[in-house]
């Protein structure tokens, strides 16, 4: 033990014995504490997703019109062309974005669960994270004959993916920490049409990628301009040549949110250790000061 | 045996033998009391530690939480080709606080190097290897060889992709030794490439053989540091210079004051690693590579193939050179410059404080020369690169084949009798 000679050497080692009593507690207790509780979420106000229409609805007319005219001038700047700066493109997503989850979740299952699988995320684990509950997860998510705790896996049979596109498609649990959210960002918005191609498309991020634009009934159809810098081509600009379902604003959208959904994936704890972080380091800061006192009051009398 | 024992002291805690009561019978049968005694309240250490004092203890703290999380990583990972990288993600993703323990570990494993060098580079400064403590030195250089088998191999076990392509690249290094290379490579694996056997027989070193070699060699590594005592910055032997009470004049029981002390260095230190661990556990991809989210692909090399930070200043020797057998042999050098070390350095004093300007000079040369060799480990070797990694080899070399002569040649301050203490404020 240690020695104690003053009242305040004494205050200040209760303190640390204190502190660490307190942490040992603090992990003892945290196992059950932050476990995954349903309850819990289900009482916690549900992000909604329609909150962002409901703020829209309430905004001035004044507001809506002069969105709208950024919008039209933004969709003409697309047809003069556009992507020159396309590697520099970057998702500024947040996985701290429920609403952006479910609405990444969505488009998944309509766009990639086809032929992609999630074959670490179990469906009721993300229906937990995302504040889904049971009855949704089962009317909108679920496929027939899955259970909640099946992991996520796609229909196709490799065999056929093989035949189809010379190539199984990967499972997408751990691209975004393997390639980055850029990196998958950049890929989903840099399709163009390519008549060379079997499938009709290209990309800019992965050149003859075997995988065809899925998502060009949202963005529509755009080309690639090249131009020639010492006798190669380079690519110089895109230009939208057919509208899709969604104006561009709302399809980078789309795609922030199908990113933000994959970066979720890749590391299903990471708000769990955010947030756990912030306690851990506080508290350690707090040790800090103590112990730092300690030494303070021990040295004080060494020459 | 009754001890006769002062009424005055009979309330301080562990003043005297207790002649009965539980304690009395462990102090009997235990020598806990002499323990405590030579270790810590009667171990005298220099009191003018600096901030490069802190290291050696952090390490060992390091080392606990390795075998700590390690344990628990083992209940949950499961070594062979076809279920490593599935156990890694379940136990990131299934396992109560698996993700936190893993972090723990994978960052444990940086932190340990991180603290290791900065402990290594006191030594250095302040000429901890010099007589009488070379023993002290070797078994140390000897710990930092087994961490680096131990870092290895576990780095293998997530059967990443980058775990296989880093694995046939060091184990391949044993290649080029002459006659026995390719036998013994194929023994290192267990099989003609990095497969199953390998990953098993990696996961058998990682938990048991390496780790009980570590535990051995800090225990030798402590013992020899409590017969010659601690170095200190000034380079003072401070058993020169003792006190009537027969502990030195410029000493300090070991507890309680640097075990407070050393306290405080490791919340310091433990608020840094835990930020790394919570907010950045790959740390932009230093710490955990990207390329190792990806399971073990052999048709697929990533591009460029880079060792974990740690190892990229033997690696960028390595690859300085063109011929590849030379370049191993280089890498073996420069360790063992490290093991010849006491007996490289001929300056009449210890400490770089009073060693003359060349010893300066080329302890600087060594630092910029390791830091870039660090760097360009990590670059793809482009043309301009080897010529850098060229001109660093040089630089780290000549630090130490040098030595010898600039040691002798050059003027050193006078050493004071006393180590030079301000009292803290």
């Amino acid at each position: 033990m240690l020695r104690v000679n003053s009242a305040k050497q004494a205050l200040l080692t209760s303190g640390v014995a204190v502190l660490l009593l307190m942490g040992a507690a603090g992990v003892a207790l945290g196992a059950d504490a932050s476990a995954p509780d349903a309850s819990a979420s289900a009482s916690a106000p549900a992000a909604a997703p329609g909150s962002v229409q409901a703020v829209m609805a309430m905004a001035s007319k004044v507001a809506q019109q002069q969105l709208a005219d950024k919008k039209k001038k933004d969709e003409e700047e697309r047809l003069k062309g556009f992507g020159a700066d396309w590697e520099s493109w970057e998702p500024d997503n947040s996985v701290a974005d429920t609403a952006s989850l479910q609405r990444g979740l969505r488009d998944f299952a309509g766009y990639c669960r086809g032929c992609h699988s999630l074959k670490y995320m179990r469906y009721s684990r993300m229906a937990d994270d995302l504040q889904i509950t049971p009855d949704q997860l089962k009317k909108f998510l679920l496929p027939a004959g899955d259970q909640p705790s099946d992991y996520v896996s796609s229909p196709m049979p490799p065999a056929d993916a093989q035949t189809w596109f010379g190539k199984v498609p990967p499972d997408l649990s751990l691209i975004a920490r393997a390639r980055g959210d850029g990196y998958l960002f950049r890929f989903l918005t840099t399709f163009f049409s390519d008549p060379t191609r079997p499938t009709g498309a290209n990309n800019l991020q992965l050149p003859s990628v075997a995988m065809p634009h899925v998502l060009s009934t949202l963005e529509g159809v755009k080309v690639a301009v090249f131009k020639t810098v010492d006798k190669e081509q380079v690519f110089d600009h895109f230009v939208q040549v057919a509208p899709g379902s969604l104006s561009h604003e709302e399809y980078l959208a789309t795609v922030r949110d199908l990113v933000n959904f994959l970066d979720y994936v890749g590391e299903p704890a990471q708000v769990q250790r955010r947030s756990l972080g912030v306690k851990v380091v506080l508290f350690l800061l707090a040790f800090t000061a103590l112990t730092y006192l300690l030494k303070r009051e021990y040295w004080k009398n060494v020459h | 045996m009754v001890v006769a024992v002062k009424p005055a002291d009979s309330g301080g805690p562990g003043n005297e033998n207790p002649s009965k009561g539980l304690k009395a019978w462990f102090y009997k049968r235990l020598p806990v009391k002499e323990f405590i005694e030579t270790q810590a309240t009667g171990y005298y250490a220099p009191k003018n530690f600096n901030i490069w004092y802190f290291f050696g203890f952090i390490a060992m703290v390091v080392l606990v939480l390795q075998l700590l999380t390690g344990i628990f990583l083992t209940m949950f990972y499961k070594p062979g080709e076809a279920t490593a990288f599935d156990s890694v993600e379940f136990i990131m993703r299934e396992v109560q606080y698996g993700w936190l323990i893993r972090y723990l570990h994978s960052t444990g494993a940086s932190a340990f190097f991180l603290v290791v060098y900065l402990h290594m580079y006191r030594a250095l400064m302040y000429g901890s290897y010099r007589a009488p403590r070379e023993l002290l030195w070797l078994f140390g250089m000897l710990v930092y060889l087994a961490l680096m088998a131990e870092a290895f191999m576990g780095y293998v076990l997530p059967w990443g992709n980058m775990s296989y392509w880093a694995a046939n690249v060091i184990v391949n290094i044993f290649g080029t030794i002459p006659l026995i290379g390719p036998t013994l490579v194929e023994w290192i694996r267990g099989d003609y490439g990095i497969a199953d056997a390998t990953l098993n027989r990696f996961f058998a070193l990682h938990v048991v053989a390496v780790p009980l070699a570590l535990l051995l060699l800090v225990v030798l590594h402590l013992v020899a540091l409590r017969r010659t005592g601690s170095n200190n910055p000034d380079g003072i032997e401070i058993k020169a210079n003792l006190g009537k009470d027969g502990h030195p004049v410029d000493g300090i029981p070991f507890h309680p004051y640097y075990s407070v002390k050393d306290s405080f260095g490791i919340s310091v230190f433990l608020v840094i690693f835990a930020v790394v661990v919570f907010f950045a556990p790959t740390l932009g991809g230093y710490f955990l590579e990207h390329a190792n989210f990806e399971p073990t692909n052999i048709f697929s090399t990533p591009n460029p193939i880079t060792p974990s930070w740690y190892f990229t200043p033997y690696y960028a020797i390595l690859r300085a050179i063109p011929d590849q057998r030379l370049g191993a042999l280089l890498m073996a050098l420069s360790l063992v410059c490290f093991l010849l070390l006491p007996w490289l350095d001929r300056s009449p004093v210890k400490s770089i404080r009073y060693k003359g300007p060349l010893s300066k000079a080329f302890l600087a040369l060594f630092t910029v020369s390791f830091l870039s060799l660090m760097y360009l480990g990590l670059q793809e070797p482009t043309p301009n690169m080897v010529i850098l990694g060229r001109l660093a080899t040089g630089g780290y070399f000549a630090f130490f084949i040098l030595m010898p002569f600039y040691t002798r040649l050059e003027r050193v301050k006078p050493v004071p009798d006393r180590v030079r203490f301000e009292a803290h404020a």
